[in-house]
């Protein structure tokens, strides 16, 4: 199946969960179809065909 | 003499200087960390962007380890729900709950949308968030921020990255007659001068990015702003003279030499 990761299009297994992803929690958050998921329920998050998955962290800004 | 500097009281959080720096424009993680050293400011600010596959994060290594408070920002946003959104990201990332709220409304200008402004304010407010929102120099728009509980109001001096300084010192006399909670002039100041008219006009804080990151030497330039932050808030302290219309001698009269 396939998911929009940052942007990019992405094609992952089924059954796929968000820590093959993000293997790093460590600064970085992660919202699935504009909700934020926290890093503790990660593991439990089963992406689904055309998700959409933005993994932020901090850069400079103003 | 850095006694003027007892930093500033954010809803019941000692922020340990009244200069805050963002570090948009610096260019190294080196020149994060001299830049911070020089200006000690109170907090710094950075924004949420997308993860690339550089690996580790570098800038927010080099801020941990100065123990800096971090203030994630909503830059970019053009919409509450943008807004929202990146402030929640930015708990989640970060672990703080303090947010520089940000909606831009025209992308010449950058001027926000200040509608959009107070509902994502109102949101964020009640999902637990401290929220610092960057506005226009208003006094009503400045109170309806205080009326849904942002914890401070961070008005513009002029446009953002202009360096054009305080374009209408009246505004933001305005904006600080009108509200009680800490003001922090946001965006348009160019040089150390115009840090310390802010702090003379009333504000708690002054935030500058550009200013320091895109001068000729940010180290440097830290530095004078720190100054210039604690120069202002000495002289509004000590109380200025008014202005007059004629001279006043200030030497006295009397004992004059004759001829």
């Amino acid at each position: 199946m396939h998911v929009i990761l940052n942007g990019q299009p992405l094609e992952v297994a089924d059954g796929a969960r968000l820590p093959s992803l993000v293997p790093d929690a460590r600064g970085v958050a992660v919202a699935v179809n504009g909700v934020v998921v926290c890093a503790g329920d990660w593991p439990a998050t089963v992406l689904q065909d055309n998700d959409r998955i933005e993994v932020v962290t901090a850069r400079q800004g103003g | 003499m850095d006694v003027a500097d007892l930093g500033v009281e954010i809803a019941g959080t000692r922020v340990p200087s009244r200069l805050w720096l963002g570090t948009g424009g610096l260019t190294s993680h080196d020149t994060v960390r001299r830049v911070v050293e020089a200006g000690r400011p109170g907090l710094v600010t950075v924004s949420m962007r997308r993860t690339s596959d550089t690996g580790a994060n570098g800038l927010l290594m080099t801020l941990r380890e100065l123990g800096v408070r971090l203030l994630p920002n909503t830059a970019g946003c053009r919409s509450a729900r943008e807004a929202v959104l990146t402030a929640q990201l930015a708990r989640e990332a970060l672990g703080t709950d303090w947010v520089k709220l940000e909606v831009i409304g025209d992308e010449l200008s950058l001027l926000p949308d200040v509608i959009e402004l107070v509902e994502a304010a109102a949101i964020l407010v009640d999902d637990g968030f401290t929220v610092l929102p960057y506005t226009t120099a208003d006094p009503v728009v400045a109170q309806r921020l205080v009326d849904v509980g942002c914890a401070a109001v961070m008005p513009l001096g002029s446009p953002i990255g202009s360096g054009r300084g305080i374009t209408d010192p009246y505004a933001i006399e305005s904006v600080r007659a009108a509200v009680s909670v800490p003001l922090v002039l946001d965006a348009g100041i160019g040089t150390a001068s115009e840090a310390a008219q802010a702090m003379e006009l009333g504000c708690d804080a002054v935030l500058v990015a550009t200013a320091v990151t895109r001068s000729e030497n940010p180290v440097a330039m830290a530095r004078a702003m720190h100054l210039g932050v604690q120069a202002g808030a000495l002289a509004r302290g000590a109380g200025r003279v008014p202005r007059r219309q004629q001279a006043r001698a200030s030497s006295p009269m009397q004992g004059r030499v004759k001829i």
